[in-house]
Order: C-alpha cells, then sequence, then structure tokens
C-alpha cells in the first residue's frame, strides 16, 4: 500500500452518518447538558443505540465468535474507521459522546485479556435491546498516574472474590452500574505485596451486592459525561469474574496480565486523540466562519510582513491540528495493520492533547467578548478540551512513554 | 485508502540517498561550512542518483516516477538530514527544470528537459527572491516589460544559488503585477551576476545578488508561452521540498542530540534520564513525526493533482517553527558543547533559521 490520504468511501459514509447525528442531535443539544449537569442525554443515546449494538464501536465484536479469531476477522481499516466516528461525534459534543452506549473502555479490557468465553459471557448484553454501558475503574483518590498505588483488593473465598476498596473518576459508571445491565472491570490487587504483579482486572456487573455509586464529580467540561466514585463493600464476585491468570507471577514476556491489559491504551489513545480533534475542529471552523462574517479570509501564502496576527493564528492552529490528526491516523492505521502501535499511540495522545488544549484557549483570546460569552460554544470546547491532555495518561505520563521508547530505556531507567 | 507505507520503489530510492548522505554528505559537510566551498566531488555524485531525472516523464527523457513530488519528499529528507547546503546544490537544477515541467510549453520542454536526465551536473539556476524586507513572490519589483517580439527585464534579484557558473537562468518578474518566469542565457548583455552572498548558514553554497539593468530575451522565453506560469503552483511545490528538507535536518539534531544524551553523564546518570531532558527529546520526536505526515499529505495531494496551496503553506509555516525548535533544542542539550563550532548543532540551528527565508530556493 503506497502512502495515501484518500478516506475510504466506506468510512465517507458512516462519518456522514455520524455528522448527521452530531447536527441534528449533539449539537441542538450541546449547550443544555453543558448547564444541566449529570443529565442523561437520552435523544442521543436512544438515536445511537439500535446502530452501535448492531456495529459496535470497540471491543464488543469479540463475542460474536468467540474463537479468538476476531483479530484476523475485522476489517482492515477498523481502527481508522472508528477514530473517524470519534472525531466526527466530538465535533458534535464531547460529553454526549462520552455517554455513547457500549463496552467502551470495560470491554476494550475484556477484549484484550478476556477468554474467548469470558468474551461471550460479558460483551453479548452489548448487543441487546436496552442500551447498556461498560466501564473502566483503576483510579484511586491516593493512585492515578502511579496506577501501581491501588489499594483495593481482591480476596479469594471459595467460589468466589471479595472486593474492597474507593475506585474514583470512573467515565460512564453510573451508566454501567445504575441506568443499565452494564458491567466495570475493576482494578484490585491480589497481593498487596506483589506490586504490578498482583494487579488484576475483574468483572463487577451491575446489581452486585456491596457495589455503590457514592459521588458524581462536578467538572470543568463534559458535563454530560458521569465521573463516578464507586465504593467497594465485601462485593462478592464469582470466581470465573477475573480476566487472565489469577495467578501472582511477574508479567515478563506474558500478554495477558497487568501488561496486556496496558496494551488497550493503544487502541484506546488514538480514540482520545480522535475525539479531543473532533473538538479542534470544531473550533477552528467556528473561528474561520466568524472571521469570515468579518470579512478576514486566511491568506495562505501571502507573505509575513502581511499577514495579520489573527489570520498567523489560525494558521498554526490549522497546521497543528493537522499534524496531531495524521498522527492519530498513523496510530489507528498500525493497528489495523497489525504493527505495534505503542510509540505511535502515545505520540498522537501528546499532539493531539496539547493542540486541543492550544487551539481552544487561542480561540477565546482571538473572538474576545464572543469567546468569552458562554452564548458561543468557544469557551464550551476549551473546557471539554482539557480533560484530553489528562485522562487515559496526562501529557506528561504519554511524554514519560515516547521517552522511554526512544531512549530504550526501562521505568527503572526512566522514572 | 488511507495509508503510510511507501512503496518499495521509494524505499529503495529512500535507503539509497540515505546512504548517500551518511557516507558521502556527513564526511564532508563540517569543512564545506568552514571552507564556504562546495565540495563540487560530492555534489557531482549526488546529482547522479538520479533524483529529478526520476520525477521527468518518460516523454521528455526521464523516469517518470509515477509519484513524483512523494518520492521526491523522501528523497529531499534524507538530502536534508545529510547537509542543507549539499542537498540545495544537489537539487538546483530542480529549480529550473520542474517549473519547466509543470509550466512550460511543449515546445521548451523538449528543448529543455532531456538535459537534465545527462550525468553531467547541468549548469543553470532560478532567481526568485528580491533583496528587500517586504519581499513577495506574488508582487515582485523586478518587472518584465513588452517590446514588440522581445521582454525586457529590470531589477535585482538575491540567493541566486551557483549563478557564478550557471548558463541559463529562470527569472523571475512582474509582468502587469503578474510573477511570469523567463529564460536567460549567460552573456545576455544587461545581467550582471554580483558579489558573492554573505549568510547566516549554508555556507558551503555559493548564493549571489543579480542584477538586471534592461535585459532582453525573444518573447519566446517566456515560460508557458502565452499561458505563463501560475508562480504559486510552483510555489507549492517549493513549499513541500522545503518541508522535506527540513524535517531531515531536525531528524539528524534530534538524532545526534538523544544519543549525546544518553553518553552524558551529570549528577552521576546519563542526562536522559532525567525528565527535562527526556521530555524536550520526546517532544521533538513528536513534532518531527507530525510534520514528516503533513508534508506527505501536501505532497500527495499535489500528485493527485489537486490545488492544495493551504496544505503545502500549512507544512512548510509548521516545518520551519519545528525545525528551529528542534535545533534550538538540540543546542541546549549539549549544553556549553553545543555552542562549539567542533559539534554540528550550532550549524544546523543556523540552517534551520534559513527555511523561513528560502522561498523557491529547492522544489520537487
Ligand atoms: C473526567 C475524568 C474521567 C476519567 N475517567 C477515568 C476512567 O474512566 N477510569 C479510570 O480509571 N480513571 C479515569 N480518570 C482518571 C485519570 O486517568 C487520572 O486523573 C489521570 O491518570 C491522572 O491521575 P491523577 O488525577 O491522580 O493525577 P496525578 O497522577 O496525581 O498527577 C498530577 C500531575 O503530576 C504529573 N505526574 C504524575 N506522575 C508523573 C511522572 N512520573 N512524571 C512526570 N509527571 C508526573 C501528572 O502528569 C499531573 O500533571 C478520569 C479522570 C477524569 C478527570
Amino acid at each position: 500500500m503506497p502512502i495515501e490520504f484518500k478516506t475510504p468511501g466506506a468510512i465517507q459514509q458512516v462519518v456522514s452518518m455520524a455528522q448527521m447525528v452530531a447536527e441534528q442531535v449533539m449539537r441542538p443539544k450541546a449547550a443544555y447538558y453543558d448547564e444541566h449537569e449529570h443529565e442523561i442525554p437520552w435523544e442521543y443515546i436512544n438515536m445511537m443505540w439500535p446502530i452501535v449494538s448492531q456495529s459496535p464501536l470497540l471491543g464488543a465484536d469479540d463475542s460474536r465468535n468467540g474463537h479468538g479469531e476476531a483479530e484476523r476477522k475485522r476489517s482492515p481499516i477498523t481502527n481508522v474507521r472508528l477514530i473517524h466516528i470519534v472525531e466526527m461525534l466530538s465535533w458534535g459534543d464531547a460529553g454526549q459522546y462520552l455517554c455513547t452506549p457500549g463496552g467502551n473502555l470495560g470491554a476494550a479490557a475484556i477484549a484484550a485479556v478476556g477468554t474467548p468465553e469470558q468474551k461471550r459471557r460479558f460483551l453479548s448484553r452489548f448487543q441487546g435491546e436496552k442500551p447498556a454501558w461498560g466501564a473502566m475503574a483503576m483510579t484511586e483518590p491516593q493512585a492515578g498516574s502511579d496506577t501501581s498505588a491501588i489499594k483495593t483488593t481482591a480476596v479469594r473465598d471459595g467460589d468466589f472474590w471479595v472486593l474492597n476498596g474507593e475506585k474514583i473518576f470512573c467515565t460512564g459508571g453510573r451508566l454501567a452500574l445504575e441506568e443499565s445491565n452494564g458491567l466495570v472491570v475493576v482494578w484490585a490487587t491480589v497481593d498487596p505485596k506483589a506490586g504490578r504483579a498482583g494487579m488484576k482486572p475483574f468483572v463487577v456487573e451491575a446489581g452486585t451486592p456491596g457495589v455503590t455509586v457514592t459521588k458524581l464529580e462536578p467538572k470543568l467540561g463534559i458535563r454530560a459525561s458521569d465521573t463516578a466514585s464507586i465504593l467497594l463493600q465485601d462485593a462478592r464476585i464469582p470466581f470465573d469474574h477475573i480476566l487472565g491468570s489469577p495467578e501472582v507471577i511477574s508479567d515478563t514476556g506474558g500478554e495477558k496480565g497487568f501488561k496486556g491489559a496496558m496494551k488497550t491504551f493503544d487502541a484506546t489513545r488514538p480514540i482520545v486523540a480522535a475525539s479531543a480533534l473532533g473538538i479542534a475542529r470544531a473550533t477552528i471552523e467556528y473561528v474561520k466562519h466568524l472571521l469570515n462574517q468579518e470579512g478576514i479570509t486566511i491568506r495562505y501564502g501571502a507573505p509575513l510582513h502581511q499577514l495579520s496576527a489573527v489570520e498567523l493564528e489560525v494558521m498554526d492552529m490549522e497546521a497543528q491540528h493537522r499534524a496531531a490528526w495524521l498522527l492519530t491516523q498513523k496510530a489507528a492505521w498500525m493497528m489495523d495493520m497489525g504493527l505495534n502501535n505503542n510509540l505511535e499511540a502515545s505520540m498522537c495522545k501528546v499532539k493531539a492533547g496539547d493542540a486541543v488544549t492550544r487551539i481552544t484557549q487561542k480561540a477565546v483570546e482571538i473572538l474576545g467578548p464572543l469567546g468569552y460569552s458562554r452564548a458561543h460554544p468557544v469557551e464550551k470546547w476549551m473546557r471539554d478540551a482539557k480533560i484530553n491532555d489528562i485522562f487515559e495518561g496526562t501529557g506528561q505520563i504519554n511524554r514519560l512513554i515516547v521517552a522511554r521508547r526512544i531512549l530504550g530505556y526501562t521505568s527503572r531507567e526512566l522514572k | 485508502m488511507i495509508a503510510f507505507s511507501p512503496t518499495e520503489e521509494q524505499t529503495l530510492i529512500a535507503e539509497t540517498v540515505k546512504r548517500f548522505a551518511r557516507e558521502r554528505m556527513r564526511s564532508v559537510f563540517r569543512e564545506a561550512e568552514e571552507s564556504s566551498e562546495l565540495p563540487w566531488e560530492v555534489v557531482n555524485k549526488g546529482w547522479q542518483l538520479g533524483l529529478l531525472s526520476a520525477a521527468i516523464p518518460e516523454d521528455y527523457g526521464g523516469l517518470g516516477d509515477a509519484q513524483p513530488t512523494v518520492t521526491g519528499a523522501l528523497a529531499a529528507e534524507e538530502l536534508g538530514w545529510g547537509d542543507l547546503a549539499l542537498a540545495l546544490a544537489i537539487m538546483v537544477p530542480g529549480l529550473v527544470a520542474l517549473p519547466i515541467l509543470y509550466a512550460g510549453t511543449e515546445e521548451q520542454k523538449r528543448t529543455y528537459l532531456p538535459r537534465f536526465s545527462d550525468e553531467g551536473y547541468p549548469k543553470v539556476t532560478a532567481a526568485l527572491i528580491e533583496p528587500r524586507f517586504r519581499f513577495d513572490p506574488a508582487a515582485l519589483e523586478t518587472t518584465a516589460v513588452r517590446q514588440g517580439n522581445e521582454y525586457v527585464l529590470s531589477g535585482r534579484k538575491a540567493y541566486v544559488p551557483l549563478a557564478a557558473g550557471a548558463e541559463l537562468f529562470l527569472i523571475y518578474a512582474a509582468e502587469k503585477g503578474q510573477t511570469q518566469a523567463f529564460l536567460v542565457e549567460r552573456g545576455a548583455p544587461g545581467l550582471t551576476v554580483g558579489e558573492r552572498e554573505r549568510l547566516m548558514g549554508v555556507k558551503a553554497l555559493d548564493t549571489y545578488e543579480l542584477a538586471l539593468d534592461g535585459v532582453r530575451v525573444p518573447a519566446s522565453a517566456r515560460l508557458g508561452g502565452d499561458a505563463g506560469i501560475d508562480i504559486n503552483r510552483l510555489l507549492n511545490h517549493s513549499r513541500v521540498a522545503l518541508a522535506a528538507l527540513a524535517v531531515g535536518l531536525a531528524r539528524g539534531a534530534y538524532e545526534y542530540a538523544l544519543e549525546y544524551a544518553k553518553n552524558r553523564v551529570a549528577f552521576g546518570e546519563p542526562i536522559a534520564q532525567r525528565q527535562s531532558i527526556a521530555f524536550m527529546l520526546a517532544e521533538m520526536a513528536i513534532e518531527i513525526e507530525g510534520v514528516r505526515l503533513s508534508t506527505w499529505e501536501a505532497a500527495w495531494r499535489l500528485d493527485q493533482g489537486e490545488e492544495a496551496t493551504r496544505e503545502c503553506v500549512l507544512a512548510r509555516q509548521n516545518a520551519n517553527a519545528m525545525a528551529l525548535m528542534v535545533a534550538d533544542r538540540a543546542v541546549q542539550i549539549l549544553g556549553g558543547h553545543g555552542y562549539i563550532r567542533e559539534y554540528p548543532v550550532e550549524l544546523w540551528l543556523r540552517n534551520a533559521r534559513g527555511f523561513a527565508t528560502f522561498d523557491g530556493l529547492a522544489m520537487i
């Protein structure tokens, strides 16, 4: 396949469908859900469910054939297609996009480390009649970037595991546990002394006694999306809800344990980057539109001494956006090609997180009184944008990953 | 499709140029810079790689690459990695051949293009830049006025590479406010090659001012005949070339700084094990790759026959800033040693700053 930049027709089709949803369902309600935090965007959800339950966006397609052959059967554009859809939905409204029903991060973890039988059992709910959500709970009050500091414990009791601990910042935790027959993949340690080797993912289903959503965080942006605290008090789950091996073995070579699950980030970081870039594109389009109304068009190629500061800013926004989007496409394309994209996934996440943060903050400045006003969407986009530099690994953590990869350092050599 | 893998042929070309850059360019570039002299043996060898000929269609004696601009970008990155001054020198004939290819009349193509597939380095050059702060390729001060069957050219040009030895000049001038180009033979009365210029970087490449005092050329010397040229289209081919060279230069600086940082010990461990150094390197890698992909995309669009001005302009602007940032950080990572001319990074910093100025000084 030579170097090419033509979006395939099959992707253009789904993207124009996503655009319809974005324009007709998401945009008209974006400000409303921003101002009514924690209200659930059911119009969007009900619109999306028939689509995603037929053709899951992420992970869940593995449940159809439990032979572990899913990878091979995937069309070679799965990831490139997905980032295009996510980009467009986030162009509509990032908050509502994060409420997209389906397995989401939970399914991604199950798809990465579950057995074929587990995939079938846990993921089929994401093709049912009613919308259902999956979520992933790693973060705890004392453990964010440093995931190895988690304290939630899982203790074996015959045919059960007993989970105790507190998870915070779980995206979609309420949708998964309270609003649907969903599930949360909860990370806990089976041996606090064993460090990462003791950390295991467990599937916790909605309705499990001892599992409660105790708080929904009030946030700077993406307010339609719930960010839940989850309390686990002697929560008993069947023994076979552990994903991967229950053994505490150091992870060298194994793809099934902690390292294996961390691999899901290679798939999900380009998705977060794509979401960021949907917001960035919306912002650039809006700025250019308002400038056009004032008779200002961007003179590409005019010499520096003729260009206004605003023109230069807009050109820089577009250049950074484009570079980030191409990095993101490359990371997704590598996945589709079956190539290791660990480096590229972090590269695009760093670049997209930076780009969207700068672009949206600059846009508020450029538009002056209109930029700062809640009558225009730009200030909201700036608030929504910032999360992309934080979750799925902060900008710093992803820089660390890039740096380790290019320098050939272990996490001990470069802390 | 969306795809990021060069063809086997392109990979082969890039590998060949890479080897040439490593073995031939890197062994002489510092001396060339210090002595302000082109190592012609290396430039001739670079010419004989046949990169320009590959881009020229078979009808005009070339090889007819199907994706000439993308391939050109891949090759230019490797040349830029080797050394910017030598890369520009190797690419100078393209400043005449490619405008003829993209804008010339059929007769001009048949007359001029075949010689660019010869083994001998063609003694040609082009003059676009003018020596003034308000220089604008779309509003030149050099003028061309039609008088009967002739054009009369007047004005001053700058940054004309290898003008001292050139036998054919492609000179850009404003005709009725539009930028046009004219083929002028050496020795045309009124054409004077001025003093060699003294620049901040790329010192090995000799460039000159050019004075045009009523230089007369036949009407047939106007590139593109009656249709003339679309300067923006030609500039797009220059923009992607400069962007690709900038990526190569930046990659060279980044790789050097990375190796240095892994070996330089301070406070008991390699400086690369400190985040402030490691993060700089990570950002350098990310920015280089982002500009590389933007450059490929712009080049691909040109090969598709798209107008693509926006993509070309943005790729080049981003490349200017990126190359400067990367080269500056490379100096920073070497600390005081980076400031010393026995290390290459200070040269890369000086060269990187040039990209903002080099309109039309490279083309693919
Ligand atoms: C809206 C939202 C949704 C989220 N969704 C989820 C979810 O669904 N599931 C989930 O498990 N988590 C989720 N998170 C948690 C998120 O992943 C963490 O907040 C993030 O990883 C950072 O952790 P922290 O907040 O504890 O910050 P800290 O880890 O305390 O970091 C603070 C600062 O220190 C920097 N830092 C930390 N370590 C290093 C280092 N080694 N080198 C350099 N700098 C460093 C960080 O970059 C940051 O700037 C969510 C968070 C938010 C806000």
